[in-house]
């Protein structure tokens, strides 16, 4: 819309889905939520907040009340913005996108599904029609860095799952690379560690040391640009210190600590 | 192209405003408030009128370049467009220009910036005319832009203008000068840079013309100064005065940015061609091209002091960006190099201040006017020199502060009050909010706020003071002044006090200062304040936080007059002995006791006085950098606190508290609503607020990327406001408008200091330094749509089709 | 095209509208409502929030044919026959309004948080209106317009 505003586009044809009451629902499917790409942030964080808590996080951090009254996940996957808040949280959980059209539905995992800014897996035919995702099994952050208080875009955004159930904690970088990315390498030395030291079933403390680490790998793992909003070296930097601190919260959360 | 028929439709506009102000002194329920909750109130871009077409503006996406050739047929053929003009079709003066007339009304030969226009057109529907933009074919031979204010001054540098780069340069040598450096102890030195920061007002430039059908124009528009509008229109379109006709019609704040023409020509012109009413309405991308900045600047100082901190001399060297055209860059260089070494008394000194061209956007007026920028670097000075010396940076200043007669570097004795020392002295003994502990709180009080970015982690709290102060009205020998034309009146069987000024009301309140004054004056209930327009004589400019002086001086003034006939009246019909009357409450009184009601004394008669206020005379100065230039100083001091993520390095500033002297309050709430608002401002200026030009291209303009406080960003104010009257002022008022603005923003940089250790020399702070990240890459050459991070909107030449 | 929706509890058609206009240039231009602003037209700055079935959004970002058949109550309607309402009364008495441009917006979105939330702690009125963007203020007589509308508690909700 504001590209149309400002006369950036100027499409043949416009398709009004909001009435679709389909994209608006959501409910369980085999284990999994399967959740309208209509459904706004106002609803995820209202209705979705104990089931998904880091893209309800996420949510509140997408613009004002106004935007998030009308915005949707199913938009943000569209437009596949490096920079969009709900993609982390959907990374982290392995969340897949149901695309669907005349032919039938597909589905696809959400990494395969944003292939680069602004691009995605869909064919011209098809529409977003709901994205599927396993309810929280522990645990989940996000958090985004931006130069003023509120109404902001992702200087750089970081999402982080930790999935006890699967003995896993996953982390997801927003805004510093083409598209959002996840810290394998560092998702692989906090699980090596966990492990190591027998902490899913302790619930023992995770070490400064290796949240630092982690924190680094994180970081490693970027490939940010400079722009009007950051540059390379700071987004490199801030991801880093969101990591290191969203698994903090979350690892202690799991401890049953704040 | 379509075939019109001269249509001469009249506007029905908001008439007359009436009320029962409060007094002088009182806070007022402003009679333009309910229309503006209601929405019933209607600005410059509400207007419209049947038949009525909408302008658009073409603009260069260069920001040098030449023009080798304009085609406008293909526009022109386009269905519902009813005009596409060029300077050719400029009717007269193809310049204008506050000082100087240097800027094209539309470019020919060449354009030196970017948005700069080059045709307009007139359809039928916005959209349409954004097409016909489209259709007009500029052929451009792109030239090397000149985007460094310290290049343009090479000798081999390109000449932008025929008078060369060098739009202004002022030298003050006071005392010694540097020559006195050798009895300093102390020196310390600095390097600052201030961005370039935008006025960002809400209502976007836009306006509405109307042919009379007799070969003359009637235009609404919003503005801050209806006469110099009305000026510039008549002369670009080769009319008398006369036939332009300006009403002030709502304006959505200003702030500087409406004192130079944007689209007022360029509709009159449209709307004279087609013999239709025209409105032209800028967007928010526009408008940041459509409006100057505040100046870019590079500051180089050098202070020296004795070792018990007296301030020795002060060294400085001032570089400022005025952009392609000259607007108000004349003098915004002289009151930076006259505020040069702050409020303080320094004995000798030696400043430049230099203004020049480039081919980055223009510059002009911003609230803070010169003052903002020097302010920054001053108050960084004094910090460090504290620092340096291992004083206290409140005692310091306190040491140092100016007093009435002493001497500024300029040579002006200054007047009084000049409450420097009771300011800073009051800010010092305001309490400090309580620290509360930061891990675990709400994150809506923490840096970042719901980004949840840190629950307290490498949050460290700062707190910093500074002090500056501003000139309030025009200066170096302008003949300032302001009109106000009084009638008393008597409606209904009560009397009923109308006043007509041009002065514009663009949000400040004035509509209710210039009701008080008459109420307060005439003693009458019923006030009536007529729209602003060009049929009375100029009010002056709403800038230079000059209207409550001028044209509450003039209000005051013609009020006088008015005041002074009716007792007149009073001695000849009743033989009232001339002495000891007085008007209260619809009567004339003398001790207490009705002597007449105004409505019988008046009989049916109405008395009208037309009034002029100019205000001392000031003078330019002298080669020397000497001389009486400005009219009146108003001070202001701030404390900031704030809490840094240093890690991050987002910030949360927790409160501000200041003290200003306004020499008398006139309206307790309007002046608390121009400090709160004054003090955002400065705080975007230090936080966030930054127009990113990248080889003359405006990289980031959009409200997504040019970025202003929020609610969640402005803190708490704590003020004091001291009424030490000036003796030359009405009432002892002096103006307020700028001072909050202008030692804010070092106060917050002085607190980040405090918090961070870190020196901060340019502002904005951006996150990237605070946190102690080297800059990285520059910024890429051209940027990408849908890159990471990319502004979506906010590129001139970004258009495509699909 | 033409476009038919009820805006402020009457049914209103207006015909030949752009299939690119937005509901705000539609409110503005075509059905004589301008008391919903264009300051921004991004969606940056709230002066044009309005009701959209009950739901507040900036109607810069609704494009018209979205709201066909739709309800729309802009701030025109946000006073009754009997005066202002209690947030607009609020607005003008805290001195919360400058320039205006923003207030149109504020109101609306006052009205949207108060009637979800009749007693916010200042944190969500800071939250709730964060999407409102004020230039002339600093916001603290609007934190103020939104105290004293919600302590007067006769927030009936439309």
């Amino acid at each position: 819309m504001v590209e149309l505003n400002f006369a950036r586009v100027r499409p043949e044809a416009v398709m009004d889905l909001t009435r679709v009451p389909e994209l608006r629902e959501w409910g369980t499917e085999n284990g999994r939520l399967r959740v309208g790409a209509g459904i706004t942030y106002t609803r995820v964080i209202r209705e979705l907040g104990d089931r998904l808590p880091g893209l309800a996080m996420a949510s509140r951090t997408v613009g004002s009340p106004q935007i998030r009254n009308r915005g949707t996940v199913g938009g943000n996957l569209g437009t596949a913005s490096p920079a969009g808040d709900a993609l982390p949280p959907l990374y982290v959980s392995d969340a897949e996108v149901e695309l669907a059209s005349v032919e039938g539905t597909r589905r696809v995992p959400v990494a395969e599904f944003v292939k680069a800014p602004k691009r995605t897996a869909t064919n011209p035919e098809e529409l977003i029609s709901a994205f599927l995702v396993p309810e929280a099994g522990g645990p989940q952050q996000y958090a985004k860095i931006g130069p003023r208080n509120a109404m902001v875009i992702a200087v750089c955004s970081l999402g982080l799952a930790v999935h006890p159930e699967r003995k896993e904690v996953c982390a997801c970088i927003g805004s510093a690379g083409p598209t959002p990315i996840r810290a394998c390498e560092a998702e692989d030395f906090i699980r090596g560690v966990i492990e190591e030291e027998g902490l899913w079933e302790s619930r023992g403390e995770l070490a400064e040391a290796a949240l630092g680490r982690f924190g680094e790998l994180v970081s490693e793992a970027a490939r940010p640009i400079s722009d009007v909003r950051g540059t390379a070296a700071y987004r490199t930097h801030a991801v880093g210190v969101l990591a290191r601190r969203t698994l903090g919260w979350a690892w202690n959360e799991y401890r049953g600590g704040i | 192209m379509s075939q019109t028929t001269p249509t001469t439709p009249t506007r029905v506009g908001p008439g007359p405003t009436t009320w029962t102000p409060g007094k002088v002194g009182e806070s007022d329920r402003r009679p333009d408030g309910v229309p503006k909750v209601t929405g019933e109130f209607e600005y410059s871009s509400d207007m419209r009128l049947d038949g009525m077409l909408w302008g658009a503006t073409l603009r260069s996406p260069h920001p040098h370049a030449e023009i080798r050739q304009i085609d406008t047929s293909e526009a022109e053929d386009l269905p519902g467009v009813y005009a596409v003009l060029t300077h050719e079709d400029v009717p007269g003066r193809k310049v204008y220009g506050m000082e100087i007339p240097d800027q094209p009304v539309l470019a020919w030969e060449k354009v030196r910036y970017q948005g700069e226009p080059v045709a307009i057109v007139a359809a039928d529907h916005p959209e349409t005319a954004r097409r016909a933009l489209e259709k007009v074919h500029v052929e451009y031979g792109v030239l090397d832009p000149i985007t460094d204010a310290e290049k343009a001054v090479q000798e081999d540098a390109p000449k932008l203008h025929l008078s060369g780069n060098v739009l202004r340069r002022i030298r003050i040598l006071h005392g010694e000068g540097v020559g006195a450096a050798a009895k300093a102890d102390v020196v310390v030195r600095g390097e600052y840079e201030v961005g370039m920061q935008d006025q960002a007002f809400l209502g976007p430039e836009s306006g509405l013309a109307v042919p009379d059908g007799l070969g003359g124009v009637d235009l609404y528009i919003s503005t801050q100064w209806l006469h110099i509008d009305q000026d510039q229109v008549a002369e670009s379109l080769g009319m008398d005065p006369d036939q332009v006709r300006l009403t002030l019609s709502g304006v959505g704040g200003a702030f500087g940015g409406r004192e130079d023409l944007s689209m007022q020509i360029h509709a009159c012109m449209l709307a004279l061609e087609t013999e239709r009413p025209v409105k032209m309405a800028y967007n928010r991308e526009e408008s940041f091209f459509g409006h100057v900045h505040r100046h870019p600047a590079k500051l180089r100082y050098e202070h020296g002091a004795t070792r018990d901190g007296n301030l020795v001399y002060v060294k400085a060297r001032l570089v400022f960006d005025g952009g392609a055209y000259a607007s108000s860059s004349n003098a915004v260089c002289l009151n930076a190099a006259t505020f040069a070494c702050g409020p303080y008394e320094v004995p000798n000194a030696e400043i430049e201040s230099h203004m020049l061209y480039t081919n980055n956007p223009p510059c002009g007026a911003m609230r803070g006017f010169g003052a903002v920028q020097a302010c920054f670097a001053h108050e960084a000075q004094m910090d460090k020199l504290a620092d340096e010396l291992g004083l206290d940076p409140l005692d310091l200043r306190i040491k140092n502060a100016l007093k009435p007669g002493d001497r500024f570097p300029f040579g002006q004795e200054v007047p009084p009050p000049a409450p420097v020392r009771e300011i800073l002295e009051r800010v010092k003994v305001m309490p400090l909010p309580e620290e509360q502990e930061v891990m675990g709180r709400d994150l809506r009080g923490l840096p970042g706020g719901v980004s949840n970015v840190t629950h307290g982690e490498g949050v460290k709290r700062g707190v910093g003071y500074a002090v500056g102060f501003k000139n309030i009205g025009f200066s170096a020998g302008f003949d300032d002044y302001s009109t106000a034309r009084v009638r008393l009146t008597v409606e209904d069987g009560e009397p009923l006090v109308e006043v007509h000024t041009a002065a514009a009301e663009v949000g400040q309140g004035l509509l209710m200062l210039q009701a008080q004054i008459a109420r307060t004056e005439l003693g009458v209930e019923k006030v009536s304040i007529l729209p602003a327009d060009t049929r009375v004589g100029s009010a002056g400019s709403t800038s230079a936080s000059r209207q409550s002086y001028v044209t509450g001086a003039a209000v005051k003034l013609a009020c006088e007059g008015v005041r002074e006939r009716l007792f007149e009246r009073a001695r000849e019909e009743l033989g009232e002995p001339p002495d000891g009357l007085s008007v209260e409450a619809g009567n004339v009184v003398r001790d207490g006791r009705t002597v007449v009601p105004l409505a019988e004394l008046l009989d049916g008669d109405e008395l009208e006085e037309t009034c002029e206020y100019h205000h001392r005379e000031t003078h330019p100065l002298d080669e020397n950098g000497q001389g009486d230039v400005h009219l009146q100083y108003a001070f202001a001091a701030h404390r900031a606190v704030v809490e840094v993520d240093v890690e991050l390095g987002l910030v949360r500033v927790v409160e501000i508290a200041t003290a200003q002297d306004v020499g008398k309050i006139i309206n307790p709430q309007a002046l608390e609503g121009q400090i709160e608002g004054g003090i955002a401002q400065g705080l975007g200026l230090a936080l966030m607020e930054e127009i990113q030009v990248k080889e003359g291209k405006v990289l980031n303009a959009s409200f997504t990327d040019y970025l202003i406080p929020t609610i969640l960003d402005m803190p708490t104010v704590k003020m004091e406001v001291l009424e030490l009257a000036d003796p030359e002022a009405p009432y002892g008022l002096k103006g307020v408008g700028e001072p909050p603005t202008i030692a804010s923003t070092p106060a917050i940089v002085a607190a980040l200091r405090d918090a961070t250790g870190l020196e901060l020399t340019r502002i904005p702070v951006r996150p990237e330094q605070l946190a102690g990240v080297s800059d990285g890459p520059p910024l890429p050459d051209e940027p990408t749509p849908g890159g990471a991070g990319y502004a979506e909107v906010g590129r001139l030449d970004g258009r495509r089709e699909t | 095209m033409r476009l038919n929706l009820t805006v402020n509890g009457e049914q209103r058609e207006t015909d030949g509208v752009w299939e690119g206009e937005s509901l705000l240039y539609v409110l503005r231009e075509r059905l004589g409502l301008p008391g919903s602003k264009n300051a921004c037209e991004q969606g940056e700055c709230g002066s044009c929030s309005v009701y959209l079935d009950g739901i507040l959004v900036c109607s810069c970002l609704v494009l018209a044919g979205q709201a066909e058949g739709s309800e729309v109550v802009t701030v025109e309607a946000v006073s009754g026959d009997s005066g202002l309402h209690p947030v607009q009364e609020a607005f003008v008495e805290a001195g919360a309004v400058q320039c205006g441009f923003c207030t149109p917006g504020f109101v609306v979105a006052t009205h949207d948080l108060l009637r979800r939330n009749p007693e916010p702690s200042e944190a969500e009125v800071r939250e709730a209106l964060a999407g409102n963007l004020c230039r002339c203020t600093g916001y603290e007589k609007i934190l103020d317009a939104v105290r004293r509308a919600a302590a007067r508690g006769e927030d009936a909700p439309r």
